[in-house]
C-alpha cells in the first residue's frame, strides 16, 4: 500500500481526538499516507483534501451519535466533485443510541459508503479493509 | 557621510528619500509625477531636483547609491491557477499578493477555451501555475499546462504545483519561458510560499522591469529591487521583528489606504486563543498582505458605498443618504480632487471621513480571520478561519486619504474589533502609527542593506498618534 493516500478526520461537529491520533498513527505505520484532517470536519473539507491529494480512500470517524446526519449526501457531493469511485469508509458510534448494526450498515451503505464499521473495531480490521479494497 | 537614495516608482508620484546611513537619518523626502509614458527619468530629475533645494548644499546626490522599487506601469501584474479554490488557488493568491503582485485572476481546477481566451486579453506579466500537492492530483494541472501552452501572448509561466509531474508540464510548455520552483502546498494546508516569491522577484528583476520600459531608469540606478508592496512588506516585517541590536515594535498591521485599492498587512501568527477553538482551512503566513481592488477612496468609491451600504456612510458623515450618494458619485468622477487638500467643502470632508472609515473597517475585515460558533453535544465550540488578529497592539497607517485625515484615531476606532460583530477577529486596542513622509516603501528597500539603519529611521519617523 506504499503511497496510497488516506483522508482522516472526525466529521461534523464532533471533537474526540484520541480515537482519530490512534487511528492516524495505525494507517502510517501500515504504510498509507495519511492527510489527517482532526475534529469537526466538514464533508467539503474531505472532499477538497481527496481532490488535491488525489487519495485513494477518505476514513470518516464519528463518535458522538450524529453521524447519519453529518454523512448524507457526502456520496453524491463526491460524485459532483469527480471522485465517484473514491473509497468511502465511516466507523465509530455513527448513530443515536443503541441499534442493530445490521441494520446501521445497511442504511450506510445506501448512502454510498463502501465500508461501515460497528463501535469497537480495532484499526487492523479498517487497515485490513483498505488492503483488499485497493489491491491493484 | 554614506548616503543613499531609494526611489519608488509609484503609478502616480515617484518618491524619492535621501538617507545618511551613518548617521542613521532621513535626509528628505521629494516627490514628482511618475513620467512612464515618456521616459521614465524625467519624473525622477524632477524629484530629484526637488529633493536637492531641501538638502544642504554639501549632501551631493551623485555620489549616493541609488535603489529603487516599482508598481508603475500597472504594478506586476499576475494571473494565477490552481486545484481546489481554498487550497492551492488560494495559496497561489497568497503567495503573489505576498510578493508584490496585483493579482487580476485566480482560476481553479481546469482550464477551459474561454478562459484562454481571457488569459489571452489580461496579458499577465507572470502565470503562477499550480495545482495538487506533492504526489498528489497530476491531471489538472497537466491539463492547464497544455491549454497555456496554446496561448498566443507571451508571459513568463512560473511552475510550482505537483513535483510528481513538474517534468512533464515543462514538456508540454517546451518552447515558452518557463521556471520551476517548489510546489506552493506540499503538503495538504501546508503553505510554501517562500520559494515562489523568491521566484517570482527573479523574475521580476529580470524581465518585467526591461518589459515595461523601466530599463531606462536602471542605467542611473543599482536596481530596481521590488515591487513596491513588496518593499511595504519588507518594511513592516523589519518593524515587528526588529533584528539582532534593536527590539521591533512585535505583531502590527498595517492598512494603505489609496485612491484605487486599499492594501491590509499583518505581521502575526494569529493562532487560536481558546482551547475550545479549531483552526481550520489553509495555514496563515505569518506575513500577509491582501489587497481590496473594490476599496478605495476615489475610483472605488462606489465600491465603498456597496460594501458599506449609503445608511452606514450617512450615519458616518452626518449627511443625508441623498447627498451620500451624490457625493460618492461626484468623487468617483473628479478623482483628483484629493482628500484633505486645502478648501474641501465641509460636506465633501465629512463624506472623506466616512468614507475612510468605511474602507479601513471593510478592508481589515476581510484581512482578519473569523469564528463560527459550532454547538457541540458537549457545549459551544469554535471553528476559526484566518488569523485571529485580535491581540495586535500595533497599526501602521499610510495613503493620502488617512494620514491627512485629523480624525485617523476615529476612523481606525471604526475599523477595530466590536461586540456587535465578536467573530470577527481584528484588534481590539492599538496604538496607531502614522507614515506622515511616506518613507514605508523607502525603507523596505533600505532593510535588504542595511536592517538596523532602516529600523532606526521608522522608528524615529512614524509618527505615535495615540492608542
Amino acid at each position: 500500500m506504499q503511497g496510497k493516500t488516506l483522508i482522516l478526520g472526525v466529521i461534523g461537529a464532533d471533537v474526540h481526538a484520541v480515537g482519530n491520533k490512534i487511528l492516524y498513527h495505525a494507517f502510517r505505520q501500515a504504510g498509507f499516507e495519511v492527510v489527517n484532517l482532526g475534529v469537526m470536519v466538514s464533508q467539503e473539507e474531505f472532499i477538497e483534501a481527496a481532490i488535491e491529494t488525489a487519495a485513494a480512500a477518505i476514513v470518516v470517524a464519528s463518535l458522538y451519535g450524529h453521524g447519519e446526519l453529518d454523512c448524507r449526501g457526502m456520496r453524491e457531493k463526491c460524485q459532483e466533485a469527480g471522485l465517484a469511485d473514491i473509497l468511502l469508509y465511516v466507523g465509530g458510534n455513527i448513530v443515536v443510541g443503541k441499534q442493530p448494526f445490521e441494520e446501521v450498515e445497511i442504511r450506510f451503505k445506501d448512502m454510498g459508503f463502501d465500508r461501515v464499521f460497528p463501535p469497537g473495531t480495532l484499526p487492523d480490521a479498517v487497515i485490513d479493509a483498505l488492503r483488499e479494497d485497493l489491491q491493484p | 557621510m554614506s548616503l543613499v537614495l531609494l526611489i519608488d516608482f509609484g503609478s502616480t508620484y515617484t518618491k524619492v528619500t535621501a538617507v545618511d546611513k551613518e548617521a542613521k537619518a532621513l535626509l528628505g523626502t521629494a516627490a514628482a509625477y511618475t513620467t512612464v509614458a515618456t521616459d521614465i527619468n524625467e519624473g525622477l530629475e524632477k524629484a530629484l531636483a526637488d529633493l536637492r533645494k531641501i538638502l544642504p548644499a554639501a549632501v551631493d546626490l551623485e555620489s549616493a547609491q541609488r535603489f529603487a522599487c516599482s508598481s508603475a506601469a500597472g504594478g506586476l501584474r499576475m494571473v494565477t491557477s490552481g486545484l481546489v479554490p481554498s487550497l492551492t488557488a488560494e495559496a497561489a493568491r497568497l503567495a503573489s499578493l505576498g510578493a508584490g503582485a496585483k493579482v487580476v485572476k485566480v482560476f481553479s481546477y481546469e482550464l477551459t477555451e474561454d478562459d484562454l481566451e481571457e488569459i489571452e486579453s489580461l496579458k499577465p506579466d507572470i502565470f503562477l501555475l499550480t495545482g495538487g500537492t506533492d504526489g498528489g492530483n497530476k491531471a489538472c494541472i497537466l491539463h492547464n499546462a497544455a491549454i497555456l501552452s496554446q496561448c498566443q501572448s507571451e508571459f513568463p509561466i512560473l511552475l510550482a504545483g505537483n513535483r510528481s509531474c513538474a517534468k512533464e508540464c515543462e514538456a508540454l510548455l517546451a518552447g515558452r519561458e518557463v521556471y520551476r520552483c517548489e510546489n506552493v502546498m506540499p503538503k495538504m494546508n501546508q503553505l510554501n510560499i517562500e520559494p515562489v516569491q523568491n521566484k517570482i522577484r527573479e523574475i521580476f528583476l529580470h524581465k518585467i522591469i526591461q518589459a515595461k520600459g523601466l530599463s531606462k531608469a536602471k542605467e542611473l540606478i543599482s536596481g530596481i529591487l521590488m515591487p513596491t508592496p513588496a518593499a511595504l512588506m519588507a518594511a513592516m516585517e523589519l518593524l515587528a521583528k526588529g533584528t539582532a541590536c534593536q527590539k521591533g515594535l512585535g505583531d502590527l498591521m498595517a492598512v494603505d489606504l489609496g485612491g484605487a485599492t486599499t492594501d491590509v498587512y499583518s505581521m502575526a501568527r494569529g493562532l487560536p486563543q481558546g482551547e475550545d477553538t479549531v483552526m481550520k482551512g489553509l495555514q496563515e503566513p505569518y506575513a500577509k498582505r491582501t489587497v481590496e481592488g473594490d476599496i478605495g477612496m476615489r475610483y472605488s468609491a462606489g465600491g465603498i458605498l456597496a460594501a458599506a451600504g449609503t445608511d452606514k456612510l450617512a450615519a458616518l458623515s452626518g449627511l443625508t443618504p441623498c447627498e451620500v450618494e451624490e457625493l460618492v458619485e461626484y468623487v468617483t468622477s473628479h478623482t483628483d480632487v484629493l482628500p484633505g487638500s486645502p478648501g474641501t467643502d465641509a460636506r465633501l470632508a465629512a463624506l472623506d471621513f466616512a468614507l475612510a472609515a468605511a474602507a479601513v473597517e471593510t478592508a481589515m475585515t476581510r484581512h482578519a480571520g473569523s469564528l463560527e460558533q459550532i454547538y457541540t453535544p458537549t457545549g459551544p465550540s469554535y471553528i476559526q478561519t484566518g488569523k485571529d488578529l485580535r491581540e495586535v497592539g500595533q497599526l501602521v497607517v499610510t495613503g493620502g486619504a488617512i494620514i491627512h485625515n485629523h480624525n485617523t484615531a476615529a476612523i481606525v476606532k471604526q475599523a477595530l474589533y466590536s461586540q456587535d460583530c465578536p467573530f470577527s477577529l481584528k484588534p481590539r486596542k492599538v496604538n496607531i502609527f502614522i507614515d506622515r513622509r511616506y518613507i514605508l516603501a523607502a525603507m523596505g528597500l533600505l532593510a535588504d542593506k542595511d536592517p538596523d539603519c532602516a529600523l532606526a529611521i521608522m522608528r524615529e519617523e512614524l509618527e505615535f498618534h495615540g492608542a
